[in-house]
């Protein structure tokens, strides 16, 4: 019984250990994020990264998540003769939900490892200490670009995901389940507010920073060799789409009903 | 003995948890001096050689360049104090996203704001000085074999001429004759910029070459220091094993000993 709670006790303090160090690591980093020199040269490469070529894979997700969601939401709508509203909940959940929630997983799992995997492999290959013996200081200039291009980019990245997502829907809706194309349309836009993008839009701003903070924490604190960076790859990915899915439900409940 | 050393270390200690890598490390190199720290692996040398830039604050004891204290002055302290070191990694530590002539001229461009078209002629003339041809400056490091990137290393370290050098194994993994050259591309470009240097290295023959003044690690402490030409004639029985990659002496039954205590 003793060792039980010895152990509980030990996981505790661990937990609250290590939620102390990334609180440490993020104001240190959110600081160099404001304070020159600013390296362009790696925020713009960062973007490149995290925006531009995940594009492909937000778009695929999001198209057949658009896509399913209109075929799953008509059957059950069909039972008590609501098939009129799919267009609507296909925009609503796309916008508020689908959209933010899988394109920060679907991010999460690409840009989070190659963060941890990259940051990790320049600990175990001293390329960092050698950042530090050229006078230049690494939080400032690998850590600093990485999170301010992952805060900015997934939401565009989402916005465009969400116009993909209710296109697939649209496709189904109106090639699969014969409803008009300019009825679905009109029925896609009536419901929608701008607050229904703009939550989705601040869900995608909040997933960026944590997808690259603990890509960029667990790359950082990388243990010695292959088997180091391995690790911290996977706990960056895991460690992310955990926090993806609280802060989900955090940021819904502070705008609910907005 | 100068009345002012260029590096000196007093008390040097640091631990790692309950291992006490550094117990007391007591050094002086004087201006234009090359040392060269020796040792047996896990000994401490490298954590002695980044106590000397602050890569690692040591737990006590004291660091003076120019007879000025360098721990416990600040992170922009250091920061100027860096500008002033120059240091290659045992294997390489080039920045594998950057092309060669971005890794030699990092330090240049990031506090002169050199033009590309300056940094790229900068980073030929430094690489060419080493013996490399002037187009490797678009390649890659993992493009470059290790030889190559040990002379990328060097270049990078000498760049922006640093009053100090320091050497992490400069020509560990490289074949003899290639060690040869990247030793003498070392003792030229001390001479050419006049540079203090603190080099370690397992590689004898190496050491001969390159050093003035050789200091052995021995569990914590500096057990002998030393002219070169003395290294031989120590009269220190670990020195000599060392020196002559013996196999049976008391650094065999010291790590044997520690063996047993882990065990």
């Amino acid at each position: 019984m003793l060792s039980f709670i010895q152990n509980m006790g030990r996981t505790a303090l661990n937990f609250l250990s290590a939620l102390g160090r990334i609180t440490l690591f993020s104001v240190v980093a959110i600081r160099w994020i404001f304070t020159p020199p600013y390296y362009w040269q790696q925020f713009f490469r960062q973007t490149l990264d995290i925006g531009y070529y995940s594009l492909p894979v937000v778009g695929l997700t999001t198209l057949f998540s658009g896509m399913v969601l209109a075929l799953q939401s008509y059957t059950g709508f069909a039972r008590f003769s609501a098939e009129d509203t799919v267009a609507t909940v296909v925009v609503l959940s796309v916008t508020r939900e689908l959209g933010p929630v899988l394109a920060g997983l679907m991010v999460a799992g690409r840009i989070g490892a190659s963060m941890a995997a990259e940051i990790g492999t320049m600990r175990v290959t001293d390329q960092i200490d050698a950042l530090d013996t050229l006078s230049t200081r690494p939080m400032q200039y690998l850590v600093a670009p990485r999170l301010l291009a992952g805060t900015l980019c997934l939401p565009f990245l989402v916005l465009i995901g969400d116009i993909i997502g209710v296109f697939g829907g649209y496709i189904v809706g109106v090639f699969r389940l014969g409803f008009n194309p300019a009825i679905y349309l009109s029925r896609t836009l009536e419901y929608l507010e701008i607050s229904d993008v703009t939550l989705g839009l601040i869900k995608a701003a909040v997933f960026g920073f944590l997808i690259a903070l603990m890509g960029c924490y667990h790359g950082y604190h990388s243990g010695r060799g292959a088997e180091g960076v391995g690790r911290a790859t996977t706990n960056a990915v895991v460690s992310a789409s955990i926090l993806i899915l609280i802060s989900n439900y955090l940021v819904t409940a502070l705008f609910f009903g907005v | 003995m100068p009345a002012t050393a260029k590096i000196e270390l007093q008390g040097v200690a640091k631990s790692f948890g309950d291992n006490a890598v550094l117990k007391d490390i007591n050094l002086q190199v004087a201006a234009g001096e090359s040392l060269v720290v020796i040792g047996t692996s896990g000994c401490g040398k490298s954590v002695t050689l980044k106590c000397l830039n602050g890569l690692i604050t040591p737990d006590r004891g004291s660091i003076k360049i120019d007879g000025v204290e360098i721990l416990g002055g600040g992170r922009a302290a250091l920061e100027d104090l860096r500008r002033r070191f120059g240091m290659t990694f045992q294997f390489g530590a080039l920045f594998d996203s950057l092309p060669i002539w971005e890794n030699v001229t990092f330090r240049l461009r990031q506090q002169q704001k050199l033009s590309k078209a300056k940094a790229r002629d900068i980073a030929a003339a430094t690489v060419t000085d080493l013996g490399l041809a002037p187009h490797v400056i678009d390649q890659y490091p993992a493009e470059l074999s290790g030889g190559m990137q040990k002379r990328v290393a060097l270049a990078r370290a000498i760049a922006d001429k640093p009053e100090i050098l320091l050497f992490d194994e400069p020509t560990s993994g490289l074949d003899p004759i290639t060690g040869g050259v990247i030793d003498r591309l070392i003792i030229d470009a001390v001479q050419r910029l006049g540079a203090t240097t603190v080099t370690i290295s397992h590689d004898m023959a190496s050491v001969r070459r390159i050093a003035d003044k050789v200091a052995m690690v021995h569990n914590g402490v500096i057990l002998w220091c030393g002219d070169v030409k003395q290294m031989d004639n120590s009269g220190v029985a670990e020195v000599h094993q060392f020196v002559h990659g013996l196999a049976e002496g008391p650094l065999t039954q010291t790590a044997a000993s520690k063996q047993d205590g882990q065990g």
